[in-house]
């Protein structure tokens, strides 16, 4: 397997912030990885490593094989997509896109051909005089990425493109991306902090925070199997509980034992619960595993959202099954949708 | 408040900033010297201006220590502005309030530590000390208007040239400049118009019958009054007035 | 992230063309000729023949800052509140005197002061007896409002242009009538712009030497007229030096006093 991009040990450091821990990432050639995350958590930082704007502190940054920790942005073969497009408005879209073009000192109608077809790859084609500041958000990242896969690089590098866009066009715009991916054939790494975009586009989902790796793995792994409590918090909902598991396959939390799927932890080992808000039943007091008192209910459209306080935990659920604020109801979960995670200590 | 008193307290205020300037062109067409009397409509001293030769080289001085000062600093401003834009918060407060210093500091104080300066290095006051006092005080003020243009531009950009593959001196030619393009300019006509008109920092720098415009005409009046000056003033004036006009023409083209 | 070599040039130009100067100054002023330390420079400031040439500088300064904020507001506050044809000739108007050499503009007052000029010819015509004015105070304090008053007018004009109109809206809809509108939200806001203009006045008129030789003759000796005569006349480059640095340090009371100091400013632009 033909890994794109290595990081070996990086660590980052600004003056006296540590913003990477010693990141170790492998990156496969052709993927769509993406970089998961809040703000802050360092998966700018390490894009921008990548890219050559920055420079470890320490550690090694390979590109196909070779070390590019110290070679300069400008002499890298990836090319990057920014959160503001960062298009050039004293030039055209034409200029624009043949930039890097010129800077090789390609032949006139090479440029030409090359920078057609890339308005065709993300259909804006005919738009080659058009000012920049006459396009809007959609039309100005699309020119962007032009900009950047003209020029054939071996990695595509995204820094949340779709964020200035609205909800509609983000969502067209994350498919239209996921089929230039394909459609081009090279390696895309994409950072953002939306969990939704990055489960539909990727591959490989990186989670990150405070400047550490927390799992690495498909959509459905990170969403189904979380590894840790961080990675269950941030990616969907989930409702995180204490509790002990007293052998395997058995677990106890909210006051009564249940029954898991899960085993290899030590004997009454203190461990974390998750189970999702939509794994939770909701059926009348006297038929649940758990008896709680409904707090609060919001209509969410796709379901109604309710908290409900069993007493020592306040429950979330999402149900299509519609409850009153004040109403007892009953709460029962399945083997297969409690998830248990070691404990680890929140930093 | 009274509409009308508004107005001629503006009238006033308007009447007390240009009664002394149309004095000036008024008087430059009286044929007699003394401000007392008028003696009749001339065109003389405008002759007298024209064939006077101190007049002319020091027009010559001016323009030329403008054009040169302009250029130089314009050059060292904006390729400073670069650097100290990439400086960390306490360098670059540090540096800017150097920098800020001979645009604060009363002219008299920068005039005199240059001469000083001269005078120090054993440097012979003529041509060269004026051009270099003229670029000591210019180039603070391309700084002041290219630093804050570089400073609101996407700083994404000069890093996409980059990473299209542009070397850091190319990138920095084909994306920033022209960016900041409009800092530059403001920084250049800046520099050129406190050149032209200066006077105190000419004054202690020169030497060797270097004169400006200024200097000359501040010795000049020293003397007492010269119809000669008069003319100048007009000429200077319609020139202005024409220059204003023409910028007002381009920027209503441009809108 | 740019290469910081391009700003060579620039501390190159810095450090002979601005710390070198201002350290030299600094150095004649604290020796003597022999080229001992010494204070004696500033000593012989302290006699009541300087002590009174600096009394009058300051007082005449500050007159004419405070004549410049009595004019210059007004204006200010009317160009900012007229319509937009009238706003933009308004300005024009105003700045186009300051284009013009401020040596030309001072002259022309020589030739309306003097014995026989404009002014005496206007009052004897309309019998009210001749003035003096030329060669004295009065004369200076005039040429200095005269040239200086566009600086005040100008920053003031931008603070007020720029201030948020909601805010004064919003005193209104709370009960304050115009004059407290004014007192309580305008002035105050307009501060800064008020400050600016007083700065740009007050220093140039204190360190001055031109408009007090041109307008005051050898009657009016202000500070910066004695600076001028130690560098150019007695070639006392000690004294001139310390004088300087007077002007200099009361210059930095001066910002410190208004808080102008650079550390506080973002971007480092004009203004």
């Amino acid at each position: 397997m033909d890994h794109s991009i290595e990081l070996m040990d990086v660590y980052k450091r600004f003056g006296d912030t540590e913003v990477l821990q010693r990141m170790n990432l492998a990156i496969k050639d052709k993927e769509f990885l993406t970089l998961l995350g809040p703000s802050g958590c360092g998966k700018t930082t390490t894009l921008r490593l990548i890219a050559g704007f920055e420079t470890p502190t320490d550690g090694k940054i390979l590109l196909h094989g070779e070390d590019v920790s110290r070679v300069p942005a400008h002499k890298r073969s990836v090319n990057t997509v920014f959160q503001k497009y960062a298009l050039f408005t004293h030039m055209n879209v034409f200029e624009n896109i043949a930039f890097g073009l010129r800077i090789k000192k390609r032949p006139e109608n090479e440029i030409k051909e090359r920078v057609h077809e890339m308005l065709r790859l993300v259909n804006l084609k005919g738009f080659e005089n058009r000012r920049t500041d006459s396009l809007s958000g959609g039309q100005q990242q699309r020119i962007a990425i032009a900009r950047a896969l003209v020029n054939e690089p071996d990695v595509l590098l995204l820094d949340e493109p779709l964020g200035a866009l609205d909800l509609k066009l983000r969502q067209g715009m994350q498919r239209e991306l996921k089929r230039i991916q394909e459609s081009v054939g090279i390696t895309f790494v994409y950072v953002t902090h939306e969990q939704e975009e990055a489960l539909t586009m990727s591959d490989t989902v990186v989670v990150m925070n405070e400047g550490r790796i927390q799992q690495i793995g498909t959509p459905i792994d990170i969403y189904n199997e979380p590894e840790n409590a961080f990675v269950a918090d941030f990616i969907g909902e989930s409702n995180i509980i204490d509790g002990v598991m007293p052998d395997d396959f058995r677990v106890v939390f909210s006051g009564r034992e249940f029954i898991c799927v899960d085993k290899g932890f030590a004997k009454n080992e203190a461990v974390d619960v998750v189970v999702r808000p939509e794994d939770i039943e909701i059926s009348a007091p006297e038929h649940g595993m758990l008896k709680g008192r409904v707090s609060s209910v919001v209509f969410k459209g796709v379901h109604y959202e309710m908290m409900v306080d069993t007493g020592d935990f306040t429950y979330m659920i999402h149900s299509i099954v519609e409850r009153k604020e004040g109403d007892t109801v009953g709460l029962s979960i399945i083997p297969e949708y409690i998830h248990i995670m070691r404990k680890t200590h929140v930093s | 408040m009274n509409k009308w008193l508004k107005r001629l307290f503006v009238f006033c205020v308007l009447a007390f900033l240009y009664a002394p300037i149309l004095v000036l062109i008024v008087y430059s067409f009286n044929a007699s010297r003394l401000r007392g009397s008028w003696d009749g409509f001339t065109l003389g001293w405008y002759q007298a201006l024209f064939r006077d030769r101190e007049v002319l080289r020091a027009l010559y001085h001016t323009v030329l220590v403008a054009v040169l000062a302009t250029v130089i600093s314009t050059v060292v401003g904006t390729l400073a502005s670069f650097g100290i834009h990439s400086l960390g918060r306490r360098g670059k407060s540090v540096i800017l309030n150097l920098n800020y210093l001979p645009v604060l500091n009363p002219d008299i104080v920068t005039a005199v530590s240059l001469m000083l300066l001269f005078g120090f290095m054993g440097l012979n006051f003529g041509f060269g000390t004026l051009l270099m006092g003229h670029i000591s005080f210019t180039v603070p003020y391309v700084v002041l208007s290219v630093l804050p243009k570089l400073g609101q531009m996407d700083p994404n950009l000069y890093e996409a040239a980059l990473d299209l593959g542009a070397e850091p001196g190319t990138a920095l030619r084909k994306v920033v400049l022209p960016e900041i393009s409009p800092g530059i300019v403001t920084g250049a006509l800046l520099a050129f118009t406190l050149s032209i008109d200066d006077f105190v920092i000419s004054f202690f720098t020169t030497g060797h019958g270097v004169a400006n415009l200024s200097t000359m005409i501040f010795s000049m009046a020293r003397r007492g009054i010269n119809p000669v000056i008069n003319a100048l003033s007009t000429l200077i004036f319609i020139v202005m007035i024409a220059l204003l006009l023409v910028i007002n023409r381009k920027t209503k083209e441009e809108v | 992230m740019y290469p910081k070599r391009t700003a060579y040039p620039y501390y190159l130009y810095l450090a002979i063309f601005i710390i070198v100067p201002l350290l030299l100054v600094l150095y004649f002023a604290f020796t003597t000729s022999g080229g001992q330390l010494s204070l004696t420079n500033f000593d012989r400031f302290l006699t009541s023949q300087y002590l009174g040439i600096l009394w009058s500088s300051i007082r005449i300064a500050l007159l004419s800052t405070v004549l410049c904020l009595l004019i210059g507001y007004p204006i200010a506050w009317i160009i900012a509140n007229s319509p937009l044809r009238a706003k933009s000739t308004l300005l024009l108007l105003m700045v186009i005197p300051m284009w013009m050499n401020f040596l030309l503009r001072t002259y022309a007052w020589m030739t309306i002061l003097s014995r026989n000029g404009l002014l005496n010819q206007l009052l004897g015509f309309l019998g009210l007896g001749q003035t003096d004015i030329m060669f004295t105070e009065t004369a200076v304090l005039l040429g200095m409002v005269y040239n200086f008053l566009p600086f005040m007018v100008l920053p003031i004009y931008s603070v007020l242009e720029k201030m948020d109109k909601s805010v004064l809206e919003a005193a209104r809809d709370l009960g304050a009538d115009s004059k407290t509108v004014f007192r309580k939200v305008i002035f105050p806001l307009s501060l800064p712009g008020v400050i600016s203009g007083i700065m740009m006045v007050f220093i140039p008129a204190i360190s001055t030497f031109e408009i007090s030789l041109l307008l005051g003759g050898n009657k009016v000796n202000l500070i910066g007229n004695v600076i001028e005569q130690q560098f150019k006349v007695t070639g006392d480059w000690h004294f001139g030096s310390a004088m300087s640095t007077i002007l200099m340090a009361m210059m930095i009371l001066a910002m410190l006093v208004t808080g102008r100091v650079e550390g506080s400013r973002e971007g480092g632009g004009l203004f």
